[in-house]
Protein backbone atom coordinates (compact mmCIF):
# COMPACT_ATOMS: atom_id res chain seq x y z
CA UNK A 1 0.00 0.00 0.00
CA UNK A 2 1.23 3.34 -0.97
CA UNK A 3 2.16 5.63 1.87
CA UNK A 4 1.12 9.19 1.93
CA UNK A 5 3.69 11.66 1.69
CA UNK A 6 3.53 12.66 5.57
CA UNK A 7 4.22 9.21 5.65
CA UNK A 8 7.00 9.41 3.35
CA UNK A 9 8.58 12.33 5.43
CA UNK A 10 8.39 10.70 8.82
CA UNK A 11 9.75 7.83 7.62
CA UNK A 12 12.51 9.70 5.31
CA UNK A 13 13.34 11.69 8.77
CA UNK A 14 13.86 8.50 10.44
CA UNK A 15 16.34 7.49 8.36
CA UNK A 16 18.28 10.53 8.18
CA UNK A 17 18.50 10.78 12.09
CA UNK A 18 19.59 7.14 12.62
CA UNK A 19 22.43 8.26 9.60
CA UNK A 20 23.60 11.50 11.38
CA UNK A 21 22.12 11.93 14.54
CA UNK A 22 19.94 14.90 13.14
CA UNK A 23 16.34 15.37 15.02
CA UNK A 24 14.02 14.23 12.91
CA UNK A 25 11.99 17.53 13.40
CA UNK A 26 15.09 19.22 11.47
CA UNK A 27 13.94 17.12 8.38
CA UNK A 28 11.56 19.06 6.95
CA UNK A 29 10.05 19.70 2.84
CA UNK A 30 12.23 22.31 1.90
CA UNK A 31 15.55 21.26 3.54
CA UNK A 32 18.57 20.43 1.04
CA UNK A 33 20.14 17.89 2.17
CA UNK A 34 23.57 18.50 1.72
CA UNK A 35 24.04 22.94 2.05
CA UNK A 36 20.69 22.34 5.36
CA UNK A 37 21.72 19.42 6.54
CA UNK A 38 25.15 18.73 5.78
CA UNK A 39 24.83 15.30 4.27
CA UNK A 40 27.80 13.83 2.48
CA UNK A 41 27.51 11.92 -0.83
CA UNK A 42 28.15 8.63 1.09
CA UNK A 43 25.33 9.10 3.83
CA UNK A 44 23.39 10.05 0.72
CA UNK A 45 23.54 6.92 -0.72
CA UNK A 46 23.20 5.29 2.47
CA UNK A 47 19.92 7.14 2.90
CA UNK A 48 18.61 6.24 -0.57
CA UNK A 49 19.42 2.56 -0.34
CA UNK A 50 17.61 2.36 3.15
CA UNK A 51 14.07 4.34 1.32
CA UNK A 52 14.26 1.82 -1.65
CA UNK A 53 14.07 -1.03 1.48
CA UNK A 54 11.63 0.82 3.72
CA UNK A 55 9.63 2.13 0.67
CA UNK A 56 9.63 -0.77 -1.70
CA UNK A 57 10.68 1.79 -4.74
CA UNK A 58 13.74 1.92 -6.74
CA UNK A 59 15.31 5.18 -7.48
CA UNK A 60 18.02 4.57 -10.15
CA UNK A 61 21.60 6.62 -9.29
CA UNK A 62 21.38 9.18 -12.13
CA UNK A 63 18.17 10.04 -9.96
CA UNK A 64 20.22 10.76 -6.94
CA UNK A 65 21.23 13.80 -8.04
CA UNK A 66 18.13 15.31 -8.38
CA UNK A 67 17.16 15.02 -5.32
CA UNK A 68 18.28 17.96 -3.85
CA UNK A 69 15.99 18.53 -1.26
CA UNK A 70 13.82 16.62 1.40
CA UNK A 71 10.73 17.08 -0.43
CA UNK A 72 12.56 16.20 -3.87
CA UNK A 73 12.55 12.72 -2.20
CA UNK A 74 9.19 12.80 -1.07
CA UNK A 75 7.71 13.37 -4.27
CA UNK A 76 9.96 10.89 -6.19
CA UNK A 77 9.34 8.60 -3.75
CA UNK A 78 5.46 9.04 -3.61
CA UNK A 79 5.46 8.83 -7.72
CA UNK A 80 7.66 5.38 -8.01
CA UNK A 81 4.90 3.84 -5.46
CA UNK A 82 1.95 4.69 -7.76
CA UNK B 1 69.11 13.32 24.55
CA UNK B 2 65.15 12.16 23.65
CA UNK B 3 62.22 13.43 24.49
CA UNK B 4 60.93 11.51 27.75
CA UNK B 5 57.45 10.09 26.97
CA UNK B 6 54.60 10.03 29.78
CA UNK B 7 51.24 8.99 30.25
CA UNK B 8 48.58 11.53 31.15
CA UNK B 9 45.01 10.20 30.56
CA UNK B 10 43.62 6.88 30.71
CA UNK B 11 40.47 5.04 29.47
CA UNK B 12 39.15 1.70 28.59
CA UNK B 13 36.09 -0.46 27.78
CA UNK B 14 36.20 -3.84 29.06
CA UNK B 15 34.35 -6.81 30.10
CA UNK B 16 34.63 -6.17 33.85
CA UNK B 17 34.23 -2.50 33.58
CA UNK B 18 32.60 0.29 31.44
CA UNK B 19 35.45 2.62 32.15
CA UNK B 20 38.94 2.78 33.78
CA UNK B 21 37.48 3.59 37.67
CA UNK B 22 35.23 0.70 37.34
CA UNK B 23 37.30 -1.65 35.04
CA UNK B 24 40.38 -0.88 37.91
CA UNK B 25 38.52 -1.82 40.49
CA UNK B 26 36.81 -4.95 39.43
CA UNK B 27 40.57 -5.54 38.97
CA UNK B 28 41.86 -5.17 42.51
CA UNK B 29 38.20 -7.08 43.65
CA UNK B 30 38.84 -9.84 41.10
CA UNK B 31 36.04 -10.40 38.72
CA UNK B 32 35.38 -12.60 35.83
CA UNK B 33 33.45 -10.89 32.44
CA UNK B 34 33.19 -13.98 31.39
CA UNK B 35 29.62 -14.87 30.47
CA UNK B 36 27.55 -17.05 28.32
CA UNK B 37 26.93 -16.12 24.97
CA UNK B 38 22.72 -15.65 24.56
CA UNK B 39 23.34 -15.24 20.96
CA UNK B 40 21.20 -17.66 18.43
CA UNK B 41 24.14 -18.27 16.17
CA UNK B 42 25.77 -20.21 18.96
CA UNK B 43 23.17 -22.83 19.09
CA UNK B 44 22.63 -22.84 15.62
CA UNK B 45 25.94 -23.68 14.64
CA UNK B 46 26.38 -26.15 17.49
CA UNK B 47 29.63 -24.06 18.84
CA UNK B 48 31.88 -26.03 20.85
CA UNK B 49 32.57 -23.09 22.79
CA UNK B 50 29.23 -21.25 23.97
CA UNK B 51 30.85 -18.18 26.01
CA UNK B 52 33.12 -15.02 26.01
CA UNK B 53 33.76 -12.07 27.83
CA UNK B 54 31.78 -9.18 25.82
CA UNK B 55 31.97 -5.48 27.47
CA UNK B 56 30.44 -5.23 30.24
CA UNK B 57 28.43 -2.04 29.25
CA UNK B 58 27.67 -2.27 25.22
CA UNK B 59 28.66 0.63 23.28
CA UNK B 60 25.43 1.17 21.88
CA UNK B 61 24.72 2.62 26.08
CA UNK B 62 27.20 4.72 25.34
CA UNK B 63 27.25 6.20 21.63
CA UNK B 64 24.70 8.32 19.23
CA UNK B 65 22.80 6.07 17.00
CA UNK B 66 24.59 7.46 14.16
CA UNK B 67 28.15 6.60 15.74
CA UNK B 68 26.53 2.91 16.25
CA UNK B 69 25.62 2.41 12.70
CA UNK B 70 28.85 4.13 10.96
CA UNK B 71 31.17 2.62 13.12
CA UNK B 72 32.34 -1.19 13.13
CA UNK B 73 32.32 -2.42 16.34
CA UNK B 74 35.51 -2.11 17.18
CA UNK B 75 36.04 1.72 16.07
CA UNK B 76 32.91 2.12 18.79
CA UNK B 77 35.30 0.55 21.47
CA UNK B 78 37.99 2.73 20.57
CA UNK B 79 35.85 5.80 20.44
CA UNK B 80 34.68 5.19 23.73
CA UNK B 81 37.60 4.19 25.68
CA UNK B 82 39.71 7.72 23.81
CA UNK B 83 37.22 9.94 24.59
CA UNK B 84 37.51 8.83 28.00
CA UNK B 85 41.20 9.24 27.96
CA UNK B 86 41.33 12.80 26.15
CA UNK B 87 38.96 13.98 29.13
CA UNK B 88 40.67 12.28 31.51
CA UNK B 89 43.86 14.56 30.37
CA UNK B 90 42.36 17.48 30.77
CA UNK B 91 43.09 18.23 27.03
CA UNK B 92 41.25 21.11 25.35
CA UNK B 93 40.62 20.85 21.85
CA UNK B 94 40.81 24.06 21.27
CA UNK B 95 44.04 25.09 22.78
CA UNK B 96 46.14 21.66 21.57
CA UNK B 97 47.82 22.29 18.24
CA UNK B 98 46.09 19.71 16.08
CA UNK B 99 49.03 19.18 13.75
CA UNK B 100 50.93 18.10 16.64
CA UNK B 101 48.35 15.74 18.00
CA UNK B 102 48.79 12.02 16.38
CA UNK B 103 47.16 8.85 16.72
CA UNK B 104 48.75 4.85 16.92
CA UNK B 105 45.79 2.74 17.74
CA UNK B 106 45.86 -1.05 17.18
CA UNK B 107 43.21 -3.97 15.96
CA UNK B 108 44.23 -7.40 15.78
CA UNK B 109 41.53 -8.11 13.35
CA UNK B 110 39.71 -5.48 12.45
CA UNK B 111 36.52 -4.89 11.14
CA UNK B 112 35.22 -8.62 11.14
CA UNK B 113 31.63 -8.06 11.92
CA UNK B 114 30.96 -5.43 9.56
CA UNK B 115 32.61 -7.36 6.33
CA UNK B 116 30.79 -10.34 7.47
CA UNK B 117 27.21 -8.64 8.03
CA UNK B 118 28.00 -7.10 4.63
CA UNK B 119 28.95 -10.52 2.81
CA UNK B 120 25.12 -11.81 4.19
CA UNK B 121 23.44 -9.17 3.07
CA UNK B 122 24.69 -9.47 -0.13
CA UNK B 123 24.22 -13.19 -0.07
CA UNK B 124 20.85 -12.28 1.15
CA UNK B 125 19.50 -8.92 -0.98
CA UNK B 126 21.93 -8.38 -3.43
CA UNK B 127 24.62 -5.91 -4.40
CA UNK B 128 22.43 -2.49 -3.91
CA UNK B 129 21.86 -3.42 -0.24
CA UNK B 130 25.57 -3.57 0.32
CA UNK B 131 25.52 -0.20 2.05
CA UNK B 132 28.94 2.55 1.27
CA UNK B 133 30.23 2.97 4.46
CA UNK B 134 30.87 -1.23 4.55
CA UNK B 135 34.61 -1.02 3.31
CA UNK B 136 35.39 2.18 5.20
CA UNK B 137 33.60 0.63 8.00
CA UNK B 138 35.62 -2.64 8.01
CA UNK B 139 39.20 -1.49 7.16
CA UNK B 140 41.62 -2.35 9.95
CA UNK B 141 43.04 1.19 9.85
CA UNK B 142 39.34 2.40 10.37
CA UNK B 143 39.97 3.00 14.08
CA UNK B 144 42.73 4.93 13.73
CA UNK B 145 41.14 7.14 11.34
CA UNK B 146 38.05 7.87 13.01
CA UNK B 147 39.92 9.11 16.10
CA UNK B 148 41.98 10.97 13.83
CA UNK B 149 38.85 12.85 12.86
CA UNK B 150 37.00 12.86 16.19
CA UNK B 151 39.64 14.40 17.85
CA UNK B 152 41.29 17.17 14.80
CA UNK B 153 44.49 14.52 15.04
CA UNK B 154 46.53 15.65 12.33
CA UNK B 155 50.18 14.72 12.63
CA UNK B 156 49.80 11.03 11.77
CA UNK B 157 47.22 8.07 12.50
CA UNK B 158 48.68 4.60 12.37
CA UNK B 159 47.44 1.07 12.92
CA UNK B 160 49.80 -1.28 14.05
CA UNK B 161 48.61 -4.65 13.50
CA UNK B 162 50.52 -7.71 15.27
CA UNK B 163 47.56 -9.83 16.26
CA UNK B 164 47.69 -10.10 20.41
CA UNK B 165 50.88 -7.85 20.38
CA UNK B 166 48.92 -4.99 18.59
CA UNK B 167 47.98 -3.01 21.24
CA UNK B 168 51.40 -2.44 22.68
CA UNK B 169 52.87 -2.26 19.11
CA UNK B 170 50.99 0.79 19.20
CA UNK B 171 52.50 2.12 22.40
CA UNK B 172 55.91 1.34 20.54
CA UNK B 173 55.19 3.51 17.70
CA UNK B 174 53.58 6.15 19.75
CA UNK B 175 57.01 6.57 21.91
CA UNK B 176 58.27 6.83 18.64
CA UNK B 177 56.40 9.60 17.21
CA UNK B 178 57.29 11.54 20.43
CA UNK B 179 60.39 10.78 20.41
CA UNK B 180 61.19 12.10 17.24
CA UNK B 181 59.42 15.29 17.43
CA UNK B 182 56.76 14.56 15.03
CA UNK B 183 54.30 14.59 17.91
CA UNK B 184 53.54 16.58 21.43
CA UNK B 185 50.77 13.99 22.01
CA UNK B 186 49.62 10.57 20.62
CA UNK B 187 46.48 9.07 21.38
CA UNK B 188 47.17 5.35 21.29
CA UNK B 189 45.82 1.96 21.96
CA UNK B 190 44.54 -0.53 20.62
CA UNK B 191 40.29 -2.18 20.41
CA UNK B 192 38.99 -5.31 18.82
CA UNK B 193 35.29 -6.45 18.63
CA UNK B 194 35.83 -10.06 16.82
CA UNK B 195 33.36 -12.05 19.09
CA UNK B 196 31.55 -13.69 15.89
CA UNK B 197 30.52 -17.41 15.03
CA UNK B 198 33.69 -17.59 12.50
CA UNK B 199 36.23 -16.32 15.03
CA UNK B 200 34.88 -18.47 17.75
CA UNK B 201 34.80 -21.76 15.76
CA UNK B 202 38.20 -21.22 14.07
CA UNK B 203 40.11 -20.17 17.53
CA UNK B 204 38.29 -23.60 18.87
CA UNK B 205 39.15 -25.76 16.14
CA UNK B 206 42.80 -24.84 17.07
CA UNK B 207 42.07 -25.80 20.23
CA UNK B 208 42.70 -22.44 21.66
CA UNK B 209 40.25 -21.97 23.06
CA UNK B 210 38.85 -22.96 27.05
CA UNK B 211 35.99 -25.29 26.73
CA UNK B 212 34.71 -24.72 30.21
CA UNK B 213 30.77 -23.93 29.36
CA UNK B 214 29.47 -24.66 32.19
CA UNK B 215 31.56 -22.77 34.24
CA UNK B 216 33.12 -19.28 32.36
CA UNK B 217 33.90 -17.49 35.30
CA UNK B 218 36.46 -20.45 35.88
CA UNK B 219 37.73 -20.63 32.25
CA UNK B 220 40.73 -18.18 31.90
CA UNK B 221 43.08 -19.66 34.54
CA UNK B 222 46.12 -17.99 33.60
CA UNK B 223 49.00 -20.40 35.24
CA UNK B 224 46.75 -22.61 36.58
CA UNK B 225 47.43 -26.60 36.01
CA UNK B 226 43.68 -27.24 34.94
CA UNK B 227 44.16 -24.64 31.85
CA UNK B 228 42.84 -25.27 28.73
CA UNK B 229 42.68 -22.23 26.89
CA UNK B 230 41.76 -18.59 26.40
CA UNK B 231 38.61 -16.82 26.65
CA UNK B 232 37.71 -14.61 24.07
CA UNK B 233 37.56 -10.68 25.27
CA UNK B 234 36.35 -7.48 23.39
CA UNK B 235 36.49 -3.88 24.13
CA UNK B 236 39.31 -1.21 23.79
CA UNK B 237 42.03 0.74 25.90
CA UNK B 238 43.57 4.33 25.27
CA UNK B 239 46.55 6.06 26.56
CA UNK B 240 47.03 9.70 26.29
CA UNK B 241 50.94 9.59 25.73
CA UNK B 242 52.85 13.05 25.64
CA UNK B 243 56.26 14.57 26.08
CA UNK B 244 57.02 15.30 29.25
CA UNK B 245 57.89 19.01 28.54
CA UNK B 246 55.02 19.65 26.57
CA UNK B 247 52.65 17.82 29.56
CA UNK B 248 54.71 20.26 32.69
CA UNK B 249 54.11 23.24 30.26
CA UNK B 250 50.50 22.52 30.46
CA UNK B 251 50.12 21.38 33.82
CA UNK B 252 48.87 18.00 33.31
CA UNK B 253 49.16 15.52 36.02
CA UNK B 254 51.38 12.32 35.24
CA UNK B 255 50.57 9.09 35.94
CA UNK B 256 53.58 7.47 34.91
CA UNK B 257 56.46 7.54 32.51
CA UNK B 258 56.18 5.68 29.21
CA UNK B 259 60.16 4.11 30.05
CA UNK B 260 60.77 2.11 26.91
CA UNK B 261 59.52 -0.28 24.42
CA UNK B 262 60.40 -3.63 22.68
CA UNK B 263 59.78 -5.90 19.45
CA UNK B 264 60.55 -8.80 18.35
CA UNK B 265 59.97 -11.95 16.36
CA UNK B 266 60.48 -15.21 16.47
CA UNK B 267 60.68 -16.53 12.65
CA UNK B 268 59.47 -19.70 14.88
CA UNK B 269 55.74 -20.68 14.23
CA UNK B 270 52.90 -19.16 12.86
CA UNK B 271 50.93 -19.62 16.22
CA UNK B 272 52.93 -21.04 18.80
CA UNK B 273 55.35 -19.68 20.89
CA UNK B 274 59.39 -20.67 20.72
CA UNK B 275 59.25 -23.23 23.91
CA UNK B 276 62.54 -21.55 25.11
CA UNK B 277 60.74 -17.91 24.55
CA UNK B 278 64.06 -16.86 22.83
CA UNK B 279 62.07 -13.84 21.21
CA UNK B 280 60.37 -12.27 24.44
CA UNK B 281 63.66 -12.36 25.81
CA UNK B 282 65.23 -10.02 23.05
CA UNK B 283 61.75 -7.47 23.35
CA UNK B 284 62.33 -7.94 27.00
CA UNK B 285 65.96 -7.16 26.95
CA UNK B 286 65.60 -4.70 23.89
CA UNK B 287 63.21 -2.47 26.21
CA UNK B 288 65.85 -2.53 29.10
CA UNK B 289 68.19 -1.08 27.03
CA UNK B 290 65.40 1.81 25.25
CA UNK B 291 64.24 1.98 28.99
CA UNK B 292 67.83 2.79 30.35
CA UNK B 293 66.80 0.59 33.49
CA UNK B 294 67.99 -2.69 35.20
CA UNK B 295 66.30 -6.05 36.23
CA UNK B 296 66.71 -4.98 39.86
CA UNK B 297 64.14 -2.07 38.96
CA UNK B 298 61.53 -4.43 37.99
CA UNK B 299 58.84 -3.77 40.85
CA UNK B 300 55.39 -5.54 38.91
CA UNK B 301 54.64 -7.74 35.78
CA UNK B 302 51.41 -7.49 33.27
CA UNK B 303 52.21 -10.48 31.88
CA UNK B 304 50.49 -11.60 28.61
CA UNK B 305 49.47 -14.62 29.91
CA UNK B 306 46.05 -15.80 28.14
CA UNK B 307 45.58 -19.40 29.98
CA UNK B 308 46.36 -21.96 26.58
CA UNK B 309 48.63 -24.76 28.22
CA UNK B 310 51.50 -24.05 25.99
CA UNK B 311 51.44 -20.43 25.52
CA UNK B 312 52.08 -19.81 29.43
CA UNK B 313 55.64 -21.16 30.36
CA UNK B 314 57.53 -19.53 28.03
CA UNK B 315 57.26 -15.91 28.99
CA UNK B 316 58.15 -16.99 32.61
CA UNK B 317 61.34 -18.33 30.58
CA UNK B 318 61.88 -15.26 29.08
CA UNK B 319 61.04 -13.07 32.34
CA UNK B 320 63.81 -15.32 34.01
CA UNK B 321 66.14 -15.37 30.80
CA UNK B 322 65.52 -11.81 31.11
CA UNK B 323 65.82 -10.39 34.37
CA UNK B 324 67.24 -13.34 36.27
CA UNK B 325 66.57 -14.20 39.82
CA UNK B 326 65.22 -11.21 40.46
CA UNK B 327 62.31 -12.28 39.21
CA UNK B 328 62.19 -14.06 42.57
CA UNK B 329 60.97 -10.74 44.14
CA UNK B 330 58.79 -9.52 41.13
CA UNK B 331 54.58 -9.99 41.40
CA UNK B 332 53.47 -10.95 38.57
CA UNK B 333 49.42 -9.99 37.09
CA UNK B 334 47.98 -12.26 34.75
CA UNK B 335 44.96 -9.94 34.55
CA UNK B 336 43.20 -11.99 31.51
CA UNK B 337 41.93 -13.80 33.90
CA UNK B 338 39.38 -11.11 34.97
CA UNK B 339 38.84 -9.63 30.97
CA UNK B 340 39.43 -12.50 28.87
CA UNK B 341 41.39 -11.73 25.81
CA UNK B 342 40.61 -9.03 23.83
CA UNK B 343 43.26 -9.83 21.21
CA UNK B 344 44.60 -6.24 19.35
CA UNK B 345 42.72 -4.63 22.95
CA UNK B 346 44.62 -6.93 24.86
CA UNK B 347 48.47 -4.80 25.34
CA UNK B 348 46.19 -1.34 25.23
CA UNK B 349 44.01 -2.25 28.54
CA UNK B 350 47.01 -4.09 30.44
CA UNK B 351 48.87 -1.28 29.86
CA UNK B 352 45.73 0.84 31.27
CA UNK B 353 46.43 -1.57 34.37
CA UNK B 354 50.34 -1.40 34.07
CA UNK B 355 49.96 1.92 34.81
CA UNK B 356 47.29 2.09 37.29
CA UNK B 357 49.50 -0.48 39.30
CA UNK B 358 52.39 2.02 39.83
CA UNK B 359 50.73 4.97 40.20
CA UNK B 360 48.34 3.10 42.91
CA UNK B 361 51.32 0.95 43.70
CA UNK B 362 49.01 -1.85 44.34
CA UNK B 363 49.29 -5.03 41.99
CA UNK B 364 45.77 -6.53 39.96
CA UNK B 365 44.77 -9.86 40.95
CA UNK B 366 45.08 -12.84 38.89
CA UNK B 367 41.53 -15.18 39.44
CA UNK B 368 41.42 -18.87 38.80
CA UNK B 369 44.80 -19.67 40.07
CA UNK B 370 44.11 -22.93 42.30
CA UNK B 371 46.89 -25.44 41.31
CA UNK B 372 50.33 -23.57 39.92
CA UNK B 373 51.94 -25.28 37.09
CA UNK B 374 55.50 -25.83 38.13
CA UNK B 375 56.99 -24.98 35.01
CA UNK B 376 55.74 -21.27 35.74
CA UNK B 377 58.25 -20.19 38.18
CA UNK B 378 56.78 -16.97 38.55
CA UNK B 379 55.11 -14.87 41.53
CA UNK B 380 51.77 -14.63 40.64
CA UNK B 381 49.51 -12.18 42.02
CA UNK B 382 46.04 -13.82 43.78
CA UNK B 383 45.54 -11.74 46.36
CA UNK B 384 45.87 -7.33 47.22
CA UNK B 385 49.95 -6.58 46.85
CA UNK B 386 51.45 -3.69 47.67
CA UNK B 387 53.97 -2.59 44.87
CA UNK B 388 56.95 -0.12 44.93
CA UNK B 389 57.66 2.87 43.11
CA UNK B 390 60.49 1.85 40.03
CA UNK B 391 59.33 0.15 36.75
CA UNK B 392 56.98 -1.98 35.50
CA UNK B 393 56.60 -3.90 32.69
CA UNK B 394 53.44 -5.43 30.53
CA UNK B 395 54.05 -8.25 27.49
CA UNK B 396 52.12 -9.08 24.86
CA UNK B 397 52.89 -11.70 22.20
CA UNK B 398 51.21 -12.62 19.21
CA UNK B 399 50.10 -14.83 16.14
CA UNK B 400 52.80 -14.76 13.82
CA UNK B 401 55.29 -14.70 15.97
CA UNK B 402 55.61 -10.80 17.48
CA UNK B 403 56.49 -9.68 20.52
CA UNK B 404 55.59 -6.30 22.32
CA UNK B 405 57.00 -5.30 25.44
CA UNK B 406 56.30 -1.79 27.12
CA UNK B 407 57.91 -0.72 30.41
CA UNK B 408 56.97 2.24 32.58
CA UNK B 409 58.19 4.10 35.28
CA UNK B 410 56.98 5.61 38.35
CA UNK B 411 56.91 9.47 38.99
Amino acid sequence: MAATNEEILAGLAEIVNEETDLPVEDVQLDKSFTEDLDIDSISMMTIVVEAETKFSVTIPDDQVKNLKTVGDAVSYIAKAQA
Amino acid sequence: MAKTVVVTGLGATTPIGGDVASSWAAALAGTSGARTLTEDWVEKYSLPVTFAARALVPAAEVLSKAEIKRNDPSVQFALVASREAFKDAGLDEAEIDHDRLGVSFATGIGGLNTLLDAWDVLREKGPRRVLPMTVPMLMPNAPSGALSLEFGARAAARTPVSACASGTEALAIAQEMIRSGKADIVIAGGCEAAIHPITMASFASMQALSRRNDDPAHASRPYDLDRDGFVMGEGAGALILESEEHAKARGAKIYAELAGTGLSADAFHITAPDAEGLGATRALRETMVDGNFEASDVVHVNAHATSTPVGDIPEGVALRAAFGSHMDNVPVSATKSQTGHLLGGAGAIEAVFTVLALHERTAPLTINLERQDPAVELDVVTSTRAIGPGVAVSNSFGFGGHNAVAAFRSV
